[in-house]
């Protein structure tokens, strides 16, 4: 038993930290919190596209870097530490992973490496109205290679130049690839409380895409199975977030004097601090078990994922809840970074599906596993 | 990252199953305690020692398995799953004879550690006094020297299996003209003595698994000290540093047990149940992975610090929980505790009763995430009116 990353693993943190540090700074986040008219900040975008990290996960055949999903949950910490406003989830989680679980080899060939180079930026486009996401949820439809229909919200819709696509097809539904910039593609960017990220409602009006792999009428289990990949890097993502918060929190409860002393002093501040650092380890130890079962495979991985996800959405919720009121007034003013973990961890809460359905994923699955 | 055996650690659970299903039964629910409990206890860690499955990470030359802490966390995972009576030698093993074995005299180890080992004495931890259970170190009761010895007045409480211990460690107050921190002493003591007088605490939950103990003129050798006088803090922060060490399994039914319940009583279909087993899960979880993570650093030589005050903080209160909901599911009809009649052998209502003394013994929920908001985050400490004043002044 091994519970922890390798020495290497560990090792790539330690660099993409020093690096995220100094070229992903608040004021590189910020420039894109004020600015209504930036999608990213392509600064730091071209900075991790040099890195190679799209392709961490990526085979060197398709021009990856060919690691592992292990190395990318050590990046995807370390991106969610400093809110990077970029689009490397949507591309390197949930695109590439579209590409690589359900593509043709005609398909991970021609897509795979572009992710990887950052010539193209994947995004995918699901839902179209509130409530969560089914089958029955999805009008979009696809019919010979003609995509219809309108998706919203689309994390990262602006600035992505391809998107997977949830759509009708025949009586089941499929995922389409569909190029964002052709005449039947039209993008409208939307307000959010998420503005470091981009944010688009697309309309698909006779649009050309081509079906993701062959199977037809497969795209919600295809679907499933790329969420449960997902949701185990947007929670390691999470718990990045998580973590700063508790940092920021305790480094302010020591500095902040009241009453003749640090306000950390008191018990009601310390044990609002012990209470984040829980949550916290109970999410850093879920991630950890799903990116074991993601990385093998496993037969656990949707109870896996699924309480990765749980752990690390309430972690990354409460810590960044708790930070703001621990700084009180001061956490409550646009200037200081506390409001920037409490918008980014309500995008990443509910930007694969909200924690009330992966909870219900995660008992299914029990249910599956204790009926064998 | 791999949650898989090694071959090595593969060979050693095996051999440790076989073994445990040579001489015990699956275990179903809770451990029995029925029969002669106290004289299974005593004939199952003589099995174990006499086959080296006792103290695995214990030197050989003391009657250990000279064995590494992972091979200690496999071997207690698999005991975990038969029905072994190992309560009375939790302490004694796990924290009073490696107590002995830091501090103790060559005579000492002699004396007392293969006796511990192989079943024939049982051992009690007496640190916690009426008017010092948080602040331990605010103990009252006395020692002072006469001659070659110590006699000892006061009272201890919360001892847990006093009435059937031969021997104990106790810390007591030698001098009480410095900071409170400064005076105190730790001895071996013989719990059969004259002047040591045991009495039964009845508990909330109606049993009476720990004691007041009162000494009268108690009078312990200067041989039997451990550690120089003035030196008993630093010898109990060891103790506590081995309960740390010591991997228990659940203290009682989890998200599993409930969902066998609510199975069976078709709550399965109700939305609002199954988030609250998702949420069970996701913590049980959660503390059993941070449990690994934890022996992947004892594994790696590092020792574990205070991260793992967050184990009984999670355990505690999700057990009061389970059990609450459990009860409720069941209405008016969940008050039932006898076995006839509810559900599940009653453990959901016998580990309700059990489950507020869990939050309080052996660290308190809000003792635990002081130490954690201390020790990990670095926070202030509390202001504390007595800490540098003699003890005496208070």
């Amino acid at each position: 038993m091994n519970f922890d990353f390798s020495d290497d693993q560990k090792f790539l943190r330690d660099e993409a930290r020093k690096f995220l540090e100094a070229q992903c700074t608040s004021a590189h986040v910020r420039a894109v919190l004020d600015d209504e008219t930036m999608s990213h900040n392509d600064e730091v975008w071209q900075k991790i596209v040099e890195m190679g990290w799209l392709g961490a996960a990526i085979p060197e055949e398709f021009g990856g870097l060919g690691l592992g999903m292990l190395e990318l949950c050590v990046i995807a910490e370390e991106l969610g530490r400093v809110l990077a406003p970029v689009p490397f989830g949507s591309s390197a989680f949930f695109f590439a992973e579209a590409i690589k679980l359900a593509g043709t080899d005609e398909q991970k060939a021609e897509w795979l490496p572009k992710v990887a180079d950052g010539s193209i930026v994947g995004c995918l486009a699901t839902t179209e109205g509130p409530g969560a996401l089914s089958a029955s949820s999805v009008q979009a439809t696809a019919k010979d290679g003609i995509l219809s229909g309108t998706k919203v919200p689309v994390t990262d819709g602006d600035v992505a130049t391809h998107a997977a696509v949830l759509a009708k097809e025949g009586s089941g539904t499929g995922i389409y690839i569909v190029a964002l910039d052709q005449d039947g593609v039209s993008r409208k960017s939307l307000k959010t409380i998420e503005p470091t990220r981009s944010h688009a409602e697309i309309k698909f009006d006779g649009a050309s895409a081509a079906r993701l792999g062959q199977e037809t009428g497969n795209g919600m289990s295809v679907l499933d199975r790329v969420m449960n990949r997902g949701a185990v890097l947007l929670a390691f993502e999470q718990l990045g977030g998580a973590s700063r918060c508790l940092e920021m929190a305790t480094e302010y409860a020591k500095e902040r004097h009241a009453f003749g002393r640090p306000i950390g002093g008191n018990q009601a501040i310390k044990h609002k601090l012990a209470d984040i650092y829980v949550k916290n380890e109970v999410a850093r130890s879920n991630a950890y078990y799903g990116a074991w079962a993601l990385s093998t495979d496993a037969a656990e991985l949707p109870e896996a994922a699924a309480a990765a996800r749980v752990a690390a959405s309430e972690a990354f919720w409460f810590a960044s809840k708790e930070n703001i009121q621990t700084h009180g007034g001061m956490g409550f003013t646009w200037e200081v970074d506390c409001h920037l973990y409490y918008r980014r961890a309500k995008l990443l809460a509910v930007q694969a599906g909200s924690p009330a359905v992966w909870k219900e994923k995660l008992v299914s699955a029990l249910e599956a596993k204790n009926a064998a | 990252m791999d949650f898989t055996d090694s071959t090595e650690e593969a060979t050693f659970r095996a051999e440790a199953n076989a073994f445990l299903s040579q001489h015990l039964q699956p275990k179903k629910g809770a451990a029995t305690r029925s029969g002669n409990y106290l004289q299974r206890a005593k004939d199952w860690q003589k099995v174990k020692a006499e086959n080296h499955f006792a103290q695995i990470t214990w030197p050989k030359e003391i009657g250990g398995r000279g064995g590494s802490s992972m091979q200690q966390v496999i071997w207690n995972q698999e005991e975990s799953k038969f029905d072994a009576p190992t309560g009375p030698f939790a302490i004694g093993l796990g924290m009073c004879v490696p107590t002995v074995i830091a501090f103790g005299s060559d005579e000492h180890k002699q004396r007392y550690v293969q006796k511990a080992l192989f079943g024939e004495e049982i051992w009690c931890q007496l640190f916690s006094e009426p008017a010092a259970g948080s602040d331990v170190a605010g103990l009252k009761t006395k020692a002072v020297k006469d001659g070659d010895d110590w006699v000892i007045n006061g009272q201890k409480v919360w001892t847990s299996g006093a009435h059937y211990s031969d021997y104990g460690i106790v810390l007591v107050r030698t001098d009480p003209d410095v900071p409170k921190h400064k005076g105190l002493t730790m001895f071996i003591i013989d719990m059969k003595q004259e002047g040591v007088d045991v009495r039964p605490i009845h508990q909330a939950s109606g049993g009476s698994e720990f004691n007041e103990v009162y000494f009268t003129d108690v009078r312990i050798p200067d041989a039997d000290r451990l550690g120089e006088p003035g030196m008993g803090w630093k010898v109990a922060l060891v103790t506590l540093m081995n309960e740390r060490l010591a991997v228990g399994g659940s203290p009682g039914p989890d998200w599993a047990e409930i969902m066998d319940y609510a199975r069976s009583s078709g709550s399965m279909s109700d939305q609002a149940f199954r988030a609250k087993l998702a949420d069970w899960y996701v913590a049980a979880q959660g503390y059993k992975l941070t449990k690994f993570r934890t022996q992947t650093a004892l594994s790696k030589g590092e020792t574990p610090g205070p991260e793992n005050s967050i184990g009984k903080v999670i355990t505690a209160n999700h057990l009061q929980d389970i059990c609450n909901s459990a009860i409720e599911m069941q209405d008016h009809y969940g008050i039932i505790s006898d076995k006839d009649h509810a559900p599940a052998d009653a453990i959901f209502q016998e580990s309700f009763m059990w489950a507020p003394g869990l939050r309080i013994a052996g660290g308190t929920d809000e003792i635990l995430k002081n130490i954690i908001a201390e020790r990990v985050l670095g926070l202030p400490q509390d202001v504390r009116v007595d800490k540098d004043k003699p003890f005496s002044a208070f």
